[in-house]
């Protein structure tokens, strides 16, 4: 089934060892998400002259075991409105298509005959798109199938707010797409060995990390949950471990964002020392980009909703649509 | 009334928002905030964790009330006059007087109080029992900490506002 799918790729992996390192990859950023979670509150916390959570474990550090501890013990409700299987179902939705993303990120190249990645798609970068998309159906599904007007509402933002950045991301990459003339990320990470991408594509960094936060609907973007007004959004019917798997499908996004931006614009796996380090480089790239996040969401206030869609279609989707067309002309002529 | 124009002052206005200037100056402001963001991750958190550090009271500080004896002969200071019930405005003070046995005295006075009770539930904190006491038996004391779980646990009987209070409140020098 996958072979013509995989047929031009650079290097295809035996079936055992792609097993274990979609093992691998799952644990390894199974991992990561608590660690990212509790680091987002314990830096939100600094941000703000706060300790932030320091009563669970030395420092804080069994915090998101103890959240997690709570979801799971919660009783699995479902509101008398809700449409059965749905409700169920799109929690689920949101973190397959998460996690699934996961298999593009490249942490490194060819290494012992074992390429250090899920999957070196030739479609690549769309791969994530595809998936990106899936993912809304699981927030707007659980919004309507919630039977209830405030996640009907917030899932209908959340429908609005994605479709419209989706474009201008998709535009951001397009420039560095033409520049490494590939869809693969391996491909593109090879191409930034003389000088990584953000330097000549500055322009679609910006536009894909503001694009980025509104993806993930993360401050100034989250209006889709907007805490103090919206209850929270397309999730305000679920609770325990459904509203958890939101939750976790979140940051995973925030991850996987972080992990394309680290790709296409950081050079990815490059950096100094052995190959051995490439995957250290990564997840350390990565995790820088995760921190801008959290940054961002102690500076920024949110965004009214007609700022948003104004910013979204009026100044983003020229701006990246400009950057397209310059960078397809620099491509031509030099 | 009309006013004058030398009493109209012109207040400069910002640049109007939108545009390519107010994109230019929106990003330059979002930097500016996060310099600013950044600039207190590095100074020290100004919390007080509450249970095991606690800010220390000003020496006026009306908390729970004490009752007092003499330091000599430790008798108590209270007669059960009960004109702290008279000023008590919450209505949580009860007094109930009894004659003094003159070979074993309990208070210094003619008579003392048999039964000494203050509703913490009800007590509003005001003082007007301290400023009643001809004798200076009562007076507020620094205690905050007084939660419990019943309502009968916050009425307080006459041994327990004698006693020494179980954990000392830090207090605040005079002018600190």
């Amino acid at each position: 089934m996958l072979t013509p799918l995989l047929a031009d790729t650079n290097f295809v992996d035996a079936t055992w060892i792609m097993i274990v390192k979609s093992l691998v990859i799952f644990i390894v950023l199974l991992t990561i998400v608590p660690v990212v979670l509790l680091a987002e509150r314990k830096l939100l916390g600094r941000f703000q002259q706060r300790y932030g959570p320091n009563r669970v474990g030395p420092y804080g550090a069994l915090q998101p075991l103890a959240d997690v501890g709570k979801l799971l013990s919660k009783q699995g409700f479902r509101p008398k409105g809700a449409v059965p299987y749905l409700y169920e179902i799109a929690p689920a939705i949101s973190i397959f298509a998460a996690v699934v993303t996961l298999a593009i990120l490249p942490f490194g190249d060819v290494q012992g005959g074992v390429g250090l990645y899920g999957v070196d798609l030739p479609i690549g970068i769309l791969y994530f798109f595809a998936f990106g998309a899936i993912g809304f159906y699981g927030l707007l599904l659980g919004g309507w199938a919630s039977g209830s007007k405030y996640s009907f509402l917030g899932a209908m933002r959340s429908a609005a707010q994605l479709i419209s950045y989706e474009i201008a991301m998709g535009l951001s990459l397009l420039g560095v797409v033409m520049m490494a003339g590939s869809l693969s990320l391996v491909d593109i990470v090879k191409a930034q060995g003389d000088i990584w991408f953000i330097f000549p594509q500055i322009v679609g960094f910006l536009i894909f990390m503001v694009a980025g936060f509104a993806e993930t609907n993360r401050v100034p973007f989250d209006l889709p949950e907007a805490d103090a007004e919206l209850v929270a959004g397309y999730s305000t019917e679920y609770g325990g471990m459904r509203f958890g798997s939101y939750f976790f499908a979140e940051y995973m996004e925030i991850l996987i964002i972080s992990g394309i931006a680290a790709t296409m614009f950081f050079g990815g796996w490059m950096g100094p020392g052995p190959p051995v380090l490439d995957p250290i480089w990564m997840l350390a790239k990565m995790l820088a980009v995760t921190f801008f996040f959290i940054w961002i969401r102690a500076t920024l206030p949110r965004f009214r909703y007609d700022q948003l869609m104004s910013f979204g279609w009026k100044i983003l989707l020229p701006i990246a649509t400009l950057n397209v067309l310059v960078t397809a002309v620099l491509v031509v002529v030099t | 009334m009309s006013i004058s124009p030398e009493e109209i002052k012109v207040v400069p206005r910002g640049p109007e928002p939108g545009g390519a200037g107010g994109a230019y100056r929106a990003f330059g402001e979002t930097l500016r905030g996060l310099r600013t963001t950044m600039g207190r991750m590095f100074e020290k958190p100004v919390t007080i964790q509450y249970p095991e550090e606690k800010t220390p009271v000003y020496p006026r500080f009306r908390g729970r009330h004490k009752l007092h004896r003499f330091e000599d002969s430790h008798l108590e200071k209270c007669v059960g006059c009960s004109l702290c019930v008279a000023a008590c405005p919450a209505d949580c003070i009860r007094v109930v007087a009894a004659e003094n046995d003159p070979e074993d005295r309990v208070s210094a006075g003619e008579r003392y109080a048999a039964v000494y009770e203050i509703n913490l539930a009800r007590c509003i904190f005001c003082g007007y029992c301290e400023m009643a006491c001809p004798f200076d038996a009562i007076t507020m004391g620094h205690d905050y900490e007084m939660a419990d779980y019943n309502r009968s646990d916050l009425i307080f009987t006459k041994e327990m506002l004698l006693a020494e209070p179980l954990e000392r409140t830090p207090l605040r020098g005079e002018g600190e």
